[in-house]
């Protein structure tokens, strides 16, 4: 027997059902932030992943003041194990590992977060825009996406890689995007399908509004919390992928990033020849990067789906028990 | 084809033989789900007309035709004596629709929740009244609100939907459809939805608008002892065609179609005496699917004829103003069903 | 077709030990019962000090608006409450046991074969993607039934019961209508004849017409197997025929308690008079009605008066300085100040 008295689904604010209470002051967009930033400070998991990210983002804004030693040059002993000069030693061309390490978050952050908004800009494109239109719009645009989502990712992004060997960022990226959107798609085109036959659409289109409006102002805010949601999914695939990618030769290897790092201690046999830290300190990041990522989904979860919440809230008080009449007789 | 009535006499809508089929079924076995079958009604200025009727009796599907989300299978509608057919520029369109609005059923859904109560009636303004200002807009939006009992206008109109009760949010439906200051007010089962209590509000507020705003409403509900209080006029539909209708006093205390009197019968009446006992139709509207011609309501009528089986009943007047789809009403034999 | 009083052992028990009619044993005492839903601002109380007893055979009706506790009340009763609701107070005897002391187990031969309970919505209830059939089988089987042959006569007894044919036990839920869907569901709660059926608002999904004649059937298969019944609805209208009983609910409390037609014709609190002033009658000469204006009081913060105060068209002073009690007025329970004369419910 489920619990009978759920909150509203996403868009509902943690107070929802409680008539006669003052309003709260903000757009649309600033109760969103509130919203994001309750559930984010409630929720243990997603607030661990929120501080890694952090210190990730401060990592790739000032990598200069946490590591001295500049990343690339050649200038250090070659091979050294971890010292108090350097805390996770030198590669055998005299690198400074934890320089490289420190100034790799920033190119790999860009990756992540520039692929993960094209990824989740191309996901809404593709998925809302494919329910709201329906008819052969939703035909059509499911087939480019169901096919994507069928396709074997890593076989395809080897076969892309062979027609661009070491290369930029922006092939990168490209590759990352069209391979990574079509799950986000589903999952908006669910929603959005979901959402189409509430009431509020069909006012807007009785009202007079146009198509493209309908999607814009009313369909997408009611679905930031799976959006966001949808990104932080993208941005977890794309780290683990860039650094894949980058890992086998794929972009351009002279980059600093983690996952070149990755590459290059492949090249220099870093575990076999016992230099463990130059392989683990870049692997362990992108890991903590991805798990930063997803651990943040959860209170994105919890707001899109309140039947996760831990604590149910107030019951809505007004929940009449012929809702479900109403939805059949339609 | 020209209308050669003066254009006074002209009813503000009225419809001729409108049909609406829906495809279901896949693949070969096409069928055709029969929603709304030959419907020809006529609304007046300033009048309520309840369209009464169960599930499946075509009403909300009425309701959506005249609202413009579906379009005709067959026959026409005419709106100031112009055919909707006809609407082709968006500005024409935009005109109907500021006319003719919708209120909707669910107040939980019907209103988006992710903006304040006063965007629905903003929009409105800005889409069907381009001419106001922003400060107009605001001041208009204040005044609807009062109208339909949001009061302090300024201070409500700020909130959240979460933050209203659902009296309150149909409220807010009514207004955003004043905002438009239409003709005709669709309104889709509005209290259904809503408490007992709080009912009673809503539809009082209907008859204001009617007496004071001079808007028609039609009022679609199942809810017979509702479209009494409230309505002028009542058209009675079942299976997707007209059983019966006329002015509501005359249809209540003298129906003449045995739906009609059957539909009377089953509505509780806390206040009446209790008639327990008796067979009670346990039959349920049907889904008309691909249906022979004959009465849809013979399976369950008890005065069937043999002609009912073979030929649709047409809506006939039996009294002035009193209209009666059935054959055996019709051949002047006194009805008494249920 | 249908047992007879005289095959269930429990009735007559019930009659035996009282020696005849006159003192009705009850078998549901429900007494100062509380429930409670926790929040992120604390406890709300949806249910609060709720005290009432069934007779065997009875039929009480339970009524209230959204948000009354009503729904809350009866999955109380039935012990299905889960987190974060709970029970706070009180205690459910079920014929001179204590259902919120027993665990799952000890609950477990009770459900279904004494207390059963018909869901709002039989779309919901019923699993789209079995027979009917197969699900009656399942209900069996649970409780200890499992030779094919008994199951299946009992199933197509049940569906008898409510006026459906046996073949329907090889349809699914979405091949019946409506109503014959919530027929299926009155017949699935009686396949063991429980002494108790609880009924959530199993008529609001129907039509009217529908409507009436579950009430009519459903009426009739309690006069015939003698069960008691809570039946909980949104609509006094519907219940007015056909309960022995009615109870008033409002904020969580009860607001009034007496015989159903007492209650109608003379209804005590301030409440339940507006209510019967709310619906719009087909008969006799039109009104102008008002309703009750206002909203249910935030259970969250209830008023320290009388929860009703706020929209009462008879409100004093006294109403609402401190929290009503519920007074006895000629058999009748009203919790209203205004009709108590000093003798509280209980004293």
């Amino acid at each position: 027997m489920a619990t009978m008295q759920i909150p509203a689904g996403a868009g509902q604010a943690p107070e929802a059902g409680l008539p006669g209470m003052p309003g709260s002051a903000g757009t649309a967009s600033e109760r969103a932030a509130g919203r994001i930033w309750r559930a984010v400070k409630s929720n243990k998991k997603a607030l661990t992943g929120a501080i890694i990210l952090l210190l990730f983002v401060i990592m790739a804004i000032i990598p200069g003041q946490i590591a001295h030693d500049p990343p690339q040059a050649f200038i250090y002993g070659r091979s050294l194990g971890p010292s108090a000069q350097h805390l996770l030693g030198t590669t055998p061309s005299g690198q400074d590992i934890f320089a490289q390490v420190i100034w790799g978050a920033r190119e790999t952050l860009i990756i992540a977060l520039v692929s993960g908004l094209l990824s989740t800009l191309l996901s809404m494109i593709m998925g809302i825009g494919a329910a709201y239109l329906g008819g052969w719009w939703d035909n059509g645009l499911n087939l480019i996406t169901d096919i994507l989502l069928v396709i074997p990712t890593f076989p395809l992004l080897i076969v892309i890689i062979s027609y661009y060997p070491h290369s930029s960022l922006i092939p990168l990226i490209a590759v990352l995007v069209i391979t990574g959107y079509s799950y986000g798609a589903r999952q908006l085109r669910a929603e959005a399908l979901s959402l189409r036959n509430r009431d509020f659409l069909e006012a807007a289109r009785v009202r007079g509004e146009r198509r493209f409006y309908i999607i814009f102002v009313e369909i997408i805010p009611s679905m930031t919390s799976l959006i966001m949601a949808v990104f932080l999914g993208t941005a977890v695939y794309n780290v683990i992928a860039a650094a894949t990618l980058q890992f086998i030769g794929f972009g351009d290897p002279n980059s600093l990033s983690w996952g070149t790092m990755l590459y290059w201690a492949e090249n220099g046999e870093a575990l076999q020849t016992g230099q463990y830290l130059w392989a683990i300190a870049p692997g362990l990041c992108i890991a903590l990067l991805g798990a930063a990522f997803a651990l943040l989904n959860y209170a994105f979860d919890e707001i899109g789906n309140p039947a996760l919440q831990r604590v149910k809230l107030t019951r809505r008080r007004h929940s009449p028990p012929w809702r479900i009449r109403a939805e059949r007789a339609r | 084809m020209t209308d050669l009535r003066h254009l006074a006499d002209e009813p503000l809508l009225r419809t001729d033989g409108l049909t609406k089929h829906f495809r279901i079924g896949g693949g070969l076995k096409r069928k055709s789900l029969h929603a709304v079958d030959d419907v020809s009604i006529e609304i007046g200025e300033h009048e309520i007309v309840a369209l009464a009727g169960e599930s499946g009796s075509g009403k909300s599907t009425i309701a959506r035709l005249l609202a413009r989300i579906y379009q005709p299978t067959g026959g026409e509608i005419y709106f100031g004596g112009k055919p909707l057919s006809g609407l082709k520029s968006r500005a024409d369109t935009l005109a109907y629709r500021s006319d003719v609005p919708m209120v909707f059923q669910d107040p939980f859904s019907s209103i988006n929740p992710v903006f304040k109560i006063s965007h629905g009636v903003l929009r409105s303004l800005k889409l069907h009244r381009p001419s106001l200002s922003a400060a107009e807009r605001e001041a208009e939006a204040r005044r609807v609100f009062e109208i339909v009992g949001l009061s302090p206008a300024a201070d409500i109109m700020n909130r959240y939907p979460h933050e209203l009760s659902g009296g309150q949010r149909q409220r807010v439906g009514f207004a955003q459809a004043l905002a438009m200051r239409p003709k005709l007010i669709l309104a889709d089962e509005p209290v259904s939805m809503l408490d007992v209590s709080i009912r009673i509000g809503l539809l009082n507020l209907m008859q204001q608008l009617r007496d004071e705003q001079g808007v028609s409403i039609l009022y679609i509900t199942h809810d017979i002892a509702s479209a009494r209080y409230v309505a002028d006029r009542l058209i009675v539909m079942y299976a997707g065609q007209i059983a019966e209708s006329g002015p509501v006093e005359e249809v209540l205390a003298a129906p003449r179609h045995p739906y009609t009197q059957l539909l009377l019968s089953a509505v509780p009446d806390p206040k009446a005496e209790l008639t327990l006992g008796a067979d009670t139709d346990r039959g349920e509207p049907p889904r008309v699917i691909n249906p022979a011609p004959g009465c849809r309501f013979r399976f369950r009528c008890p005065l069937a004829i043999d002609d009912c089986h073979h030929q649709t009943p047409k809506l006939l007047p039996l009294s002035p103003g009193h209209d009666a789809a059935c054959l055996v009403a019709q051949s002047g034999a006194e009805v008494k069903a249920f | 077709m249908l047992s007879a009083p005289a095959d269930r052992p429990q009735a007559a028990a019930t009659e035996r030990y009282t020696g005849g009619s006159a003192v009705r044993v009850p078998i549901l005492t429900v007494s100062d019962l509380s429930v409670a839903y926790a929040s992120r601002r604390g406890d709300v109380c949806a249910v609060e000090n709720v005290s009432f007893e069934l007779a065997a055979g009875e039929f009480l009706g339970i009524v209230g608006e959204s948000g009354c506790g009503k729904s809350t009340l009866l999955f109380a009763v039935a012990q299905l409450l889960v987190p974060p609701a709970r029970i706070t107070g009180g205690s459910v005897a079920f014929k001179g046991t204590d259902l919120i002391a027993l665990s799952e187990r000890d609950l477990a031969p009770l459900r279904w074969k004494e207390i059963s309970v018909v869901m709002q919505s039989a779309m919901n209830a019923l699993n789209p993607v079995k027979t009917i059939g197969a699900q009656f089988a399942d209900a069996m089987r649970a409780h200890g039934v499992t030779a094919r042959q008994e199951i299946a006569d009992r199933s197509a007894e049940v569906l008898a019961m409510v006026g459906i044919d046996r073949e329907h036990l090889r349809s699914y839920p979405h091949q019946l209508s409506g109503g014959m869907r919530q027929r299926s569901m009155i017949a699935m709660a009686l396949l063991f004849t429980p002494d108790l059926v609880i009924m959530d608002e199993p008529t609001s999904a129907l039509d009217v017409v529908a409507q009436r004649s579950l009430m009519v059937q459903i009426k009739e298969l309690q006069q015939q197997l003698g069960f008691a019944i809570i039946f909980v609805t949104h609509d006094m209208s519907l219940v007015s025929h056909f309960s022995d009983r009615l109870m008033v609910m409002y904020a969580g409390q009860v607001a009034e308690l007496g015989a159903t037609r007492v209650v109608f014709d003379a209804p005590q609190h301030p409440y339940s008079a507006g209510l019967l002033d709310a619906f719009p009658s087909i008969r006799g000469p039109k009104v102008a009605l008002t309703g009750i204006p206002g909203s249910p009081p935030d259970l969250a913060h209830p008023p320290d008066g009388c929860r009703f105060a706020p929209r009462c068209p008879q409100v004093q002073d006294q109403c609402r300085q401190r929290p009503v009690e519920l007074y006895n007025v000629d058999d009748v329970q009203v919790r209203c100040l205004l009709r108590g004369n000093g003798v509280v419910q209980g004293d």
